[in-house]
């Protein structure tokens, strides 16, 4: 029972980092129809800068603003300097140019940090737990969770309720059209592409004391963030809410349960779904 | 319609590898037999990329397969080199997983199915990662065995034999790719490729062209990764990785996506930067991330192209 | 119970897309070798129709028929198999691809040589002869090497009635095949499918009433996807509502 529930936790914990990039990837997915597939060395670059702040401040909040801000920084150059242009119009080539750079930053992560594990260490005010009986209820893993739920909220807002999201939703992208409306499509889509950036560099300084930082977690996380994506449906937020929370506690349970074949259980699940609704649980069309 | 000059480069093109390693240096060999290899596993991808339009980031999947098969049979089994029945199995391997793997993705859109696939071919990663006991985890499957071709005075384990070995597979397996890229089914590809809808309303079931498609590109990879773990006397993870994929990838869109014998040339470019560069610093993904970017800036349509239109001047 | 003199039975064909029903209740019959037109303003359901008739789109409900056969949960390419044919409004030829390509892909589609994995496509020497055929009669054999994107729109769009007769589909589905064209070359595709046999039967949209007239025995308008009036052409002409909602749109006529 003990077993059940700390699985558990630990799947949502994870889910919910799962989310924060899988919303990212999707956001861009859905109106920028960009696969970026620099997105998992994003959360790995965030992570390590954040480690390197947290070592030198000892500060752990200065650590995400500084990974953060980092990403967020290179998500918008990177977009205006390279994805904007015309060579990168068709999804092909925004696939190789992502994948480029994925290339670079990890091997510039090893360079720089080298490949031995690193680990955030937590900070002091959330280094408890919560007691319930024989359960213990790490302060952190809770904090992470909360995080998760008021980004989806922030998220959820900015779809639902700012003009910039009304653009998300109605798919437009035609420059034309929304400079008839007043609103400059370049500078939406620099805004979509910067806020994905920043929230993967963000999960991965708060992913920091949870499951560490190490040289192949960028493709293992960009793999897990894009299996959500097409379980949960492109360009749907609760899809990826929902199939993050799924694949986070199936690969949370399939690591203790079935070592062996945990990567087994979370591509069965891919097929199973895809095989019912090709669009995935919220997708359209 | 066809270039004139180009029979004459063929010739010219063959003549050389028959003959270098009369006057390269025995690395050098090796090294050409490592660049036809990836050759063969170029073109394989360009049937399916260049020809159906349909990109993987996922083609190790069958490389590694195959070459997983080998090294299984090779060092868990034989204890030995079974070469007629390794042969038959890598290639049956891939030709299976393909067409396990084809029935759940080809239904998908375009950007779905490059992630769907790059997916897959992780997961066979990781399963080859973690399966130690069949597999060899991570320390993969040492001591593999080349093939022992008596009567014929083959001694595969010699560099310039081995050679030609592999480039003996390399002209069937050219031969035939060019076979079927240039017949009927190859044909219908290409209207694939250039608008799915006319296909449909000509009357094309164009889901079972690209599965065909799909199965005869990997048998190619197959090959290549029969091939890859002869030269290598190994088996790792790393012919299932992503990194294999995206070599093998790129090596068709720098040699010209399309043309068959450009990501061959693709192949050849890619190997000698890797070798040159692998010989000053460690940080080959960084150079080959940046090959990525200039090929999509600068390259697009590729070299062989290019070289093309250069020639018409 | 079907005549086999109806090439086509449509059964209250209707087809929704979220909240917009862009076809309701839609029924009618075409005889075997008929000219049978499909005019509206745009929006009144049109396209959708075609994409219904070709199978790129399932209908919500309705049946629709051909040749006798029930036709509605086949797929496009099985409904091309049966004899449909169709031409897309907006060019959908394989533009980089050859003249000869494309035919010869129109060629291909019947029989198995689609899935010969060996033998060189242009060593059939059946397919180039009645390639050669069908372009020399249209005139642009000499240019078969040619990719199509170097043909002149007017000429595009006869390569796409070429594709679809070189098919000997029975049931040909044209959609605004005269879009784009100049009065002259309208006129010359207008004779062109008046002089096409009566083994073929034929359905079109065109916005242009010229043609629509020129060509059309039976006459279906369609506003608001559902239809609105169905007759001869004089009949319809004369039609006070089908009058109403066309002065309008005289005006501001392509």
């Amino acid at each position: 029972m003990v077993f059940f529930i700390n699985q558990t936790i630990n799947g949502i914990v994870f889910g919910m980092l799962l989310f924060l990039l899988a919303a990212g990837l999707s956001l861009m997915l859905g109106i920028m129809r960009i696969v970026n597939l620099a997105h998992g060395s994003y959360y790995l670059l965030g992570g390590y800068i954040g480690f390197s702040i947290a070592k030198h401040t000892n500060n752990f909040f200065l650590a995400c603003l500084g990974g953060l801000l980092a990403i967020g920084i290179l998500g918008m150059f990177t977009y205006k300097v390279i994805l904007e242009k015309r060579f990168a119009r068709e999804a092909l080539g925004q696939v190789l140019i992502t994948f480029g750079m994925l290339l670079i930053i990890s091997d510039l992560c090893r360079w720089i940090w080298g490949g031995i594990p690193l680990a955030i260490p937590k900070p002091q005010i959330l280094q408890g737990a919560i007691y319930f009986g024989k359960i213990v209820f790490p302060l952190y893993r809770l904090a992470v969770i909360i995080m998760g739920g008021v980004i989806l909220i922030f998220l959820w807002w900015f779809q639902e309720r700012t003009k910039y999201g009304a653009i998300v939703r109605a798919g437009v992208d035609d420059d034309e059209m929304t400079q008839g409306i007043g609103i400059n499509i370049s500078f939406v889509k620099t805004l979509i592409f910067s806020i994905g950036a920043l929230i993967a560099g963000f999960a991965g300084v708060v992913g920091g004391p949870f499951i560490g930082l190490s040289t192949g977690l960028d493709i293992d996380i960009l793999l897990l963030a894009i299996v959500v994506v097409i379980i949960g449906g492109m360009g749907s937020l609760w899809g990826a809410f929902v199939g993050a929370l799924l694949i986070g506690l199936i690969d949370s349970f399939g690591k203790s349960l079935l070592p062996e074949l945990s990567i087994f259980t979370i591509f069965a699940t891919m097929v199973i779904v895809l095989a019912i609704k090709p669009s995935g649980i919220f997708g359209t069309k | 319609m066809k270039n004139p000059k180009l029979p004459i480069a063929i010739v010219i093109i063959l003549a050389f590898l028959s003959t270098l390693p009369l006057f390269l240096p025995p690395y050098y060999t090796g090294l050409f037999s490592l660049m036809i290899i990836f050759g063969i596993f170029a073109m394989s991808l360009d049937i399916l990329q260049g020809y159906t339009g349909l990109p993987s980031l996922g083609h190790a999947a069958f490389f590694g397969t195959s070459a997983y098969m080998v090294g299984i049979l090779n060092v868990k089994i034989f204890k030995g080199c079974n070469f007629g029945v390794e042969l038959i199995t890598g290639i049956l391997s891939a030709a299976v997983v393909a067409s396990i793997l084809g029935l759940i993705v080809l239904r998908s859109k375009e950007v779905y199915l490059l992630m769907i696939l790059m997916a897959s071919s992780m997961m066979l990663w990781g399963i080859a990662f973690k399966w130690r006991s069949l597999t060899g985890g991570d320390d993969g499957l040492p001591g593999i065995s080349r093939p022992d071709l008596r009567p014929i005075h083959w001694d595969l384990g010699s560099t310039t034999h081995f050679y030609y070995f592999v480039l003996l597979f390399f002209i069937v397996a050219a031969v035939l790719m060019y076979l079927v890229v240039h017949s009927s089914f190859g044909h219908t590809l290409l209207g694939i490729r250039e608008s799915e809808t006319r296909m449909r309303s000509l009357g094309y079931n164009i889901w079972l062209q690209k599965y065909i498609a799909f199965i005869v590109s990997a048998v190619f990879a197959g090959l290549a990764g029969i091939l890859i773990a002869y030269y290598n006397g190994f088996v790792s993870p790393a012919e299932l990785h992503l990194v294999t994929s995206a070599e093998v990838l790129i090596m068709v869109i720098l040699g010209g996506a399309g043309t068959l014998f450009g990501p061959a040339i693709g192949a050849g470019i890619i190997i000698l930067i890797k070798n040159f560069v692998s010989g000053y610093t460690e940080h080959w993904m960084i150079i080959l991330g940046a090959i990525y970017i200039f090929t999509v800036m600068f390259a697009p349509q590729g070299v062989y192209r290019l070289f093309r239109q250069f020639l018409q001047k | 119970m079907r005549s086999s003199l109806e090439a086509l039975v449509v059964e209250n064909l209707s087809k929704q897309f979220g909240g917009l029903r862009a076809l309701d209740g839609v029924s009618f019959r075409v005889e075997a070798g008929e000219r049978f037109a499909i005019i509206g303003p745009n929006g009144a359901g049109k396209t959708t129709l075609f994409q219904l008739l070709s199978g790129m789109l399932p209908p919500s409900s309705g049946r629709i028929f051909a040749f006798g056969k029930d036709i509605t949960k086949l797929s496009a390419h099985r409904r091309a198999a049966l004899g449909i044919g169709r031409t897309f409004q907006i060019t959908n030829l394989f533009l980089n691809l050859t003249v000869l390509d494309n035919v010869l892909l129109a060629l291909e589609a019947s029989g198995l040589t689609r899935f010969n994995l060996l033998r060189p496509i242009y060593s059939y020497k059946d397919f180039l002869t009645r390639a050669e055929n069908i372009l020399n009669q249209w005139g642009i054999w000499d240019r078969r090497n040619f990719p199509v994107r170097s043909l002149s729109y007017g000429e595009q769009r006869q390569l796409e009635i070429i594709l679809t007769l070189s098919q000997n589909r029975s049931l040909l589905l044209l959609d605004e095949p005269t879009c784009g064209l100049s009065p002259e070359e309208a006129k010359s595709f207008v004779s062109m499918i008046r002089a096409f046999s009566r083994e073929f039967t034929i359905l079109l949209i065109d916005h242009d009433m010229d043609v629509i007239f020129d060509i059309a025995e039976k006459v279906i308008v369609l506003h608001f996807g559902r239809v609105l009036a169905f007759g001869y052409p004089e009949e319809v002409k004369g039609n006070p509502q089908v009058q109403e909602i066309y002065m309008g749109r005289s005006n501001e006529s392509s």
